[in-house]
C-alpha cells in the first residue's frame, strides 16, 4: 500500500476533538444568529399622516433623481431650466440599470431605515415596484403639489391599477415592448409573434431574461391576455417557449445587451423595448421595431420619492416641473419613448426641423387608439403567485 | 501574565476572523434555515427543506459549474504550467516584465474585459466577419452563446491567477538541484517529472485552488458569453438573491457550493499527498 492517493484519503489527520470543536463553535455563531429577518408589510398610510409628513416639509434648495441610462438628454436642459426656474440645484445619477437589481441592492438599506440618498428614483411598474409600495418603503405624494401633473397628464396615466390614485407615483416615460429585427438579414416584414418561434430563424432569436417580459410574449403566442391569465395559462406559454427554447430556436435570454446583439447580427430579431430601437435608428443602424398583431406590452416607468429621501418637496417640484408640456417635449425628442404628458405631439409637429415632424407622426412614440388596443399590461401578481410565475418561466431562462 | 502576551497579541487576528468571517457565515447559516418572504418576514424554522429543494430544482446547474470549472482549471493548468516554467527558467532577466505584462490586462475590470471578448467574437465581428468573408468558415458558424465561449471566458479571466503560484513555487526551485540531478544521469524529463515537478505541487495545488473555487462559482461569463443551457449557480444565487428575493434559497444555494468546494479540496489535497492543505496553500 504505497498509493499515496490511498493513503491520503484513508489515514486520519483530524482528532475528534477537533471535529467537537469545529461543531461547538459552529453551533454557537448559528445560535447567535438565529433570529430570522422581520416581515415590512405595511399598512396603508392613514391619510392624515402624509397629510402631517407634508405639513413639517420644507423647500432644501437640492435634489438627487437617480435614473436609467440614456433617460435624459445629455445637455441635461431640462433639469438646468428647472434649476433657472426654482433656484433649486440638482444632481442627476444614473444609477438605475435594472428593476430587481436595484431594488435588492436597496431593499436591505431601506428595511434598516436608512436614505438611499436619492429624492426622485424611477422603477417599472411590476413586481419590484409593487413590493416597495407594500413594504412603505415610498413617500405618499401630496397631490396638491402636483399642479401640472394634475392639468397635463394623459388620462391613460392617471389611476393606474399598480397605484390607485398615483397615491405614491407618477409616471415619468412609457415604453412598448415588440419585435426589433435586422433588416440586413431578415428579408420579411416581421408582423406576427410567430416569427419569434419560426424555425427558419433557428439560432437568432432572442427573447428577454426578465419573468414578465418573456412570459408575457409566451402568452400572446397562445393567444392570451397577460393581465387576464390564469396559472394554466402561464404553464401554456412555458410549454410554448420550452418548446422554442429546445428547438434551438432561441440563442440568448438577454438583459439589456440584446439590442446590440441585433446590430451586430448576432441575432436577426429579438424581443425589444421601443425606445432603444429609435436611438439605434437614429445611428444609421438597420434595425426595424414592430408591435406584433397578437399584441405587445405597455410599460410604464414611474417617479417615486424613496422613504427617508432628504428633499421631499424639491423632488415633488422636479416631478411636477416634468409635467411642463414644452419640457416633456425636449425629454422625447431625446429618450424617444412615451411621453405621459399630453400636448408633446402638438408642440413637436410645430417645430420646424425634420426630427421632430418625424417623432410626432410617428405612432410608437405617440400611439393612436388603435394601437393601444393591441397594447397589454403586466399582470399584477399577488405574493403567492409571483414564486409561481417567476419558477415557471425561469426555469426556462435559466435551464 | 506574560503566559497570556501572545494570546493578546494575537487578538486583532482573532476579532478580524471573527467579524469578517464567523459572524457572516454564522448569519447566512442562519437565513438558509428560515421560511417566508420578503413582504411577510422570513421565520427561523431550522428547516432543512431549503438544501433539499434548492439542490433538487438546481442540480442540473450545479454539476454544470463543476464540470465547466473542472474543465477550464485542466486547461488553465495546461496552458498555465509551460508558461509558469518558462518565466521561471527561461525568461532571463526579462521575468519581471513578462509577469507584468501577465497582469496588464487586469488593470482594466473583470467585466469590461468579458464584454470584450463579446465584441471580438461577434458572429459577424473583427475576427469570424473577416474568416466569413474569406470562405474559411461556415456562414452559420458562432462561438458566442456557447459552451465553448463560457470555458474560454473563465479560462482567459482566471489564467493568470494560475500561473503566478506555479511560477513562485518554480522559481524557489534551487538550481543546484537540478544541476544535482543531472550529475546523477536524470535525463531533463526523469529531471522534470521527479525533481522539478514534485517541488512545484504546492504551487499547482494553489493554482488549482484559486481558480477552480472562483471559477465554478462565476456568474459573469455566462451571463456575457453563454446562451441557453449555460446558466451556471452563480446566475442562480444572483436571481434568486437580487430577483426573487429568496434570501434563504440564496443561501443555502451559496452554502451548499461551499461544502462541495471545500470537500473537493480536501479529497484533491490528500490525492496530491499534500501534508497539509493551509500549510501549502500558504506557502
Amino acid at each position: 500500500m504505497n498509493n499515496p492517493l490511498l493513503r491520503g484519503l484513508t489515514q486520519s489527520r483530524y482528532s475528534r476533538r477537533d471535529a467537537i470543536r469545529v461543531a461547538g463553535f459552529s453551533a454557537a455563531g448559528l445560535a447567535l444568529a438565529a433570529c430570522g429577518v422581520q416581515g415590512q408589510k405595511a399598512a396603508a398610510p392613514a391619510p392624515s399622516a402624509a397629510a402631517d409628513f407634508w405639513s413639517t416639509q420644507k423647500k432644501n434648495g437640492t435634489v438627487v433623481f437617480a435614473n436609467w441610462p440614456e433617460y435624459m438628454p445629455e445637455d441635461q436642459a431640462p433639469l438646468k431650466q428647472f434649476q433657472q426656474a426654482t433656484g433649486i440645484s440638482y444632481e442627476y445619477k444614473e444609477v438605475i440599470q435594472e428593476n430587481a437589481e436595484f431594488f435588492g441592492k436597496s431593499e436591505p438599506q431601506l428595511r434598516a431605515g436608512q436614505p438611499l440618498g436619492y429624492d426622485i428614483i424611477v422603477m417599472t411598474n411590476g413586481i419590484q415596484l409593487g413590493k416597495m409600495i407594500q413594504l412603505g418603503y415610498l413617500t405618499a405624494l401630496d397631490h396638491k403639489q402636483l399642479p401640472n401633473f394634475a392639468a397635463n397628464a394623459g388620462a391613460k396615466y392617471k389611476n393606474p391599477a399598480y397605484d390607485a390614485n398615483n397615491t405614491f407615483t407618477i409616471p415619468y416615460q412609457a415604453g412598448v415592448t415588440g419585435i426589433a429585427y435586422n433588416t440586413k438579414y431578415v428579408d420579411e416584414d416581421i408582423t406576427s409573434i410567430q416569427s419569434l418561434f419560426d424555425k427558419k430563424y433557428e439560432g437568432k432569436v432572442g427573447m428577454m431574461a426578465d419573468a414578465q417580459e418573456i412570459g408575457n410574449f409566451g402568452m400572446f403566442a397562445v393567444g392570451v391576455d397577460p393581465d387576464k391569465s390564469t396559472q394554466a395559462d402561464w404553464e401554456k406559454a412555458a410549454a410554448k417557449l420550452k418548446e422554442q427554447r429546445d428547438q434551438g430556436i432561441v440563442r440568448k435570454y438577454y438583459a439589456q445587451d440584446y439590442i446590440d446583439a441585433v446590430a451586430k447580427g448576432d441575432i436577426w430579431l429579438s424581443q425589444a423595448w421601443s425606445g432603444d430601437v429609435f436611438q439605434r435608428q437614429l445611428a444609421g443602424e438597420p434595425v426595424k421595431f414592430v408591435v406584433p398583431q397578437e399584441g405587445g406590452t405597455i410599460w410604464i416607468d414611474n417617479m417615486a420619492i424613496p422613504k427617508g429621501a432628504a428633499n421631499p418637496v424639491d423632488a415633488l417640484m422636479l416631478m411636477d416641473f416634468l409635467y411642463k408640456p414644452e419640457v416633456a417635449a425636449e425629454l422625447t425628442a431625446y429618450i424617444q419613448y412615451v411621453t405621459p404628458v399630453t400636448g408633446v405631439q402638438e408642440i413637436l409637429a410645430a417645430k420646424d426641423d425634420k426630427d421632430s415632424k418625424a417623432l410626432a407622426d410617428s405612432p410608437l412614440i405617440f400611439p393612436t387608439d388603435a394601437d393601444y388596443a393591441k397594447l397589454r399590461s403586466y399582470r399584477t401578481l399577488t405574493n403567492a403567485e409571483e414564486p409561481v410565475f417567476n419558477g415557471l418561466f425561469q426555469t426556462i431562462t435559466q435551464g | 501574565m506574560r503566559r497570556w502576551t501572545p494570546y493578546w497579541l494575537a487578538l486583532p487576528a482573532w476579532l478580524w476572523l471573527a467579524i469578517f468571517l464567523v459572524v457572516p457565515i454564522a448569519a447566512m447559516a442562519s437565513v438558509s434555515l428560515t421560511t417566508g418572504n420578503l413582504i411577510d418576514g422570513f421565520a427561523q424554522t431550522f428547516s432543512v427543506s431549503n438544501y433539499s429543494d434548492a439542490i433538487a430544482k438546481y442540480s442540473t446547474q450545479f454539476l454544470r459549474s463543476l464540470l465547466y470549472g473542472g474543465i477550464a482549471t485542466v486547461i488553465m493548468l495546461v496552458l498555465g504550467y509551460p508558461v509558469a516554467y518558462w518565466i521561471a527558467f527561461k525568461a532571463g532577466h526579462r521575468k519581471s516584465m513578462f509577469l507584468f505584462l501577465l497582469l496588464l490586462p487586469f488593470f482594466v475590470s473583470f467585466v469590461l474585459r468579458t464584454i470584450s471578448w463579446g465584441f471580438l467574437l461577434a458572429d459577424d465581428g473583427i475576427l469570424f466577419g473577416t474568416l466569413k468573408g474569406w470562405g474559411v468558415l461556415p456562414e452559420d458558424f458562432h462561438v458566442l452563446a456557447t459552451t465553448v465561449a463560457v470555458i474560454g471566458g473563465l479560462v482567459y479571466n482566471f489564467l493568470p491567477f494560475m500561473i503566478l503560484p506555479i511560477y513562485v513555487a518554480l522559481e524557489r526551485v534551487n538550481p543546484t538541484v537540478i544541476e544535482a540531478a543531472y550529475d546523477l544521469y536524470a535525463s531533463r524529463f526523469a529531471t522534470f517529472r521527479r525533481v522539478v515537478l514534485p517541488l512545484s505541487l504546492p504551487g499547482v495545488f494553489a493554482g488549482v485552488l484559486m481558480t477552480f473555487v472562483p471559477a465554478t462559482a462565476d456568474p459573469i461569463n455566462a451571463q456575457v458569453l453563454g446562451g441557453t443551457g449555460n446558466t451556471m449557480i452563480g446566475n442562480i444565487v444572483q436571481t434568486e438573491y437580487l430577483v426573487n428575493n429568496n434570501y434563504p434559497t440564496a443561501s443555502a444555494i451559496s452554502f451548499t457550493l461551499m461544502a462541495v468546494l471545500l470537500i473537493g479540496i480536501f479529497i484533491y489535497a490528500r490525492a496530491l499527498g499534500t501534508e497539509n492543505v493551509l500549510e501549502a496553500a500558504a506557502r
